[in-house]
């Protein structure tokens, strides 16, 4: 009562009560000098954000904003062959990797006296850097000197395809090179996952009846829906903006026809020098890109910020 | 009647046994799999690396006459596409021990004033941190190229630098926020009242807490730069600029490349980061599990 008669009494003042509390809510907590400092603190990656962020992003929306530009793309059959390519790209290659990575997982959380020695090796590809890698499959892959077609010669005298040549063989094998790489980092994330599951829920499980596949379903998965879903979401961005594993394995060959439009658009803008042609088709990847980034965004945030 | 009983629980354990031993031999075989799966192209690696150059073509599963001459030619840089290899080693060393320091400064200093200071409008940083770890960089290449001819920092390390720390930092930021909140508030409190100002809380207090969220964070960005390709081949493109990786890629430039010398040089590139990343293991598995995982 006695509150808002104040406010009433000083609405008209020049130290209003509305204007005071603002500044007050502007400082919440913070005296003086100390929001000084924390506004200094904040500057450095303010600015990163601002020059390295905020200006190429608006720089590229303006270098794909002419509609023209679209029609152009539409018409490039290559264009329609790389959105396909894309999307079974990320379709398959993340929920093929995240299905693998799910059930490695429980493969890895067993301890076995030779587990951990398998685990450091498995851990290998995704510690060696996504160049030599990828040069190194390329290799593998050739039709005449591979080491894949050598040893499906020398153990089973099968002739292998020759894989970097037919549209369907690269793209498949861009696909592999890319679990390959990623596969371990993700079954690393879900084993964490799984084991921050409290053992006691097994165990009261158990008491209750439950066999192993029970456990699976009615503790393991419940639990683990949301990590496997956000680590889905998180890992559609990455493959969507993968550039090494097509570039470096089937170069977008034969043809530019296993291309995705990650190198699409780099190859528009740097081979064929159309540099706006190249932000269109890469802006054109928006309509799937801000529904994956709106969605995840609200899921990280929900768990503050994790991952 | 007992002896049936009997009878049968020795057929149920030799059941179980049996059920045990087969079970083991599978994911024995599956981890074999695995090993398969993973080496292959690595061991491809080193078979091209240490075969003579003629001996990569006649189709053998192991090098005939193992040679390291491949990786004498790089160490001495004794051919024209590895004419400046050291000098190209020590660019990506550079970009790489940069990138990591400035992420390290520039994130948890965000850190420190969204978590600690409570900062009003300090959610407007973590979004903006959380936008940018999900936009993929290779998105943004085309437009960064031209803003880094437009700041006079094109073919010049300093623009790698500067943006590879643009996309360490959002993932630094919420590793930090995240570790942070293990360090008592207290702390900050009766360091403000015995008279600290919030730099000398930060860098005394906040800083050497964070300690192996530090180690995690700059190990992922050192090796995130080490690593990178797309944006060292748009940005650098002379052979003093450049880093090693897009040393390595030109080698795909002809047709007629030494391969082995590629391949050498390709694992002499690989090593750092994979030793830097055994040898850091457990802090890089203490940070995935900080950051990735919470039910």
């Amino acid at each position: 009562m006695s509150s808002t008669t104040q406010e009433a009494l000083s609405a008209g003042g020049p130290f209003s009560a509305t204007r005071i509390r603002r500044r007050k809510s502007w400082f919440s907590g913070l005296q003086g000098s100390e929001h000084g400092w924390a506004v200094a603190f904040a500057l450095p990656y303010a600015a990163v954000f601002l020059f390295f962020v905020v200006y190429p992003i608006g720089y590229g929306l303006w270098m794909g904003s002419d509609p023209a530009l679209y029609q152009e793309l539409f018409a490039d059959p290559r264009y329609l062959t790389t959105v396909v390519n894309t999307l079974l790209y990320v379709g398959i290659g993340v929920n093929v990797k995240m299905f693998l990575a799910f059930m490695l997982s429980g493969f890895f959380i067993r301890k076995r006296w030779w587990s951990k020695v398998v685990l450091v090796l498995f851990i290998l590809p995704w510690a060696t850097p996504a160049l030599p890698a990828f040069m190194s499959i390329h290799w593998f892959l050739n039709g005449q000197w591979g080491m894949l077609n050598n040893l499906l010669y020398t153990l089973f005298g099968i002739d292998g395809p020759v894989y970097l040549n037919d549209q369907w063989t690269g793209l498949a094998s861009n696909v592999c090179a890319y679990i390959w790489k990623t596969l371990p980092f993700w079954t690393l994330i879900l084993l964490a996952g799984r084991m921050a599951v409290p053992q006691e829920l097994y165990e009261a499980a158990a008491v209750d009846g439950a066999g192993g596949l029970r456990k699976f379903t009615h503790v393991t998965l419940p639990l683990m829906a949301n990590l496997y879903f956000v680590c889905t979401l998180l890992d559609m961005v990455f493959a969507l903006g993968d550039f090494n594993s097509t570039f470096f394995v089937s170069g977008g060959g034969p043809a530019m026809q296993t291309e995705v439009l990650a190198t699409l658009g780099i190859r528009y803008a740097f081979t064929i020098a159309l540099p706006r042609l190249g932000v269109a088709a890469v802006m054109s990847a928006l309509p799937l890109l801000i529904p994956l980034v709106i969605l995840l965004m609200r899921k990280l945030r929900m768990s503050e910020g994790q991952l | 009647m007992s002896a049936t009983t009997s009878n049968r629980r020795i057929h149920s354990k030799l059941f179980y046994r049996l059920q045990h031993y087969s079970v083991e031999l599978a994911c024995l075989a599956l981890g074999g799999v695995l090993v398969i799966w993973s080496l292959l192209p690595i061991y491809n690696m080193w078979m091209i690396a240490l075969n003579r150059h003629d001996d990569i073509f006649d189709g053998s599963l192991w090098p005939e006459q193992p040679t390291l001459q491949a990786f004498r030619v790089v160490i001495t840089e004794d051919f024209w596409y590895l004419a400046r290899f050291w000098h190209q080693f020590g660019n990506s060393f550079y970009v790489g021990v940069a990138v990591s320091f400035l992420t390290l400064f520039i994130g948890s200093l965000a850190s420190f004033t969204v978590g600690r200071m409570h900062l009003k409008n300090g959610w407007m940083l973590t979004n903006a941190a959380l936008m940018t770890y999900v936009i993929p960089a290779s998105f943004l290449a085309i437009p960064m190229y031209r803003i880094m001819q437009i700041y006079g920092l094109a073919n010049h390390l300093v623009s790698v630098v500067a943006a590879l720390t643009t996309f360490a930092t959002p993932y630094a930021i919420f590793i930090f926020s995240q570790y942070g909140k293990s360090i008592p508030m207290e702390l900050d409190e009766s360091a403000r009242i015995d008279g600290a100002n919030p730099w000398q809380i930060y860098f005394r207090i906040y800083l050497p807490l964070m300690a192996p969220a530090l180690v995690a964070v700059g190990t992922y960005a050192l090796l995130l730069a080490w690593n990178e390709y797309l944006y060292n081949f748009l940005l650098l493109s002379t052979p003093e600029s450049m880093t090693v990786a897009v040393a390595l890629a030109q080698f795909l430039n002809s047709d007629e490349s030494p391969w082995n010398y590629m391949m050498a040089t390709a694992i002499i590139y690989a090593i750092p980061p994979i030793a830097i990343y055994y040898g850091s293991r457990r802090y890089m598995a203490a940070g995935l599990t900080m950051g990735g995982v919470k039910g």
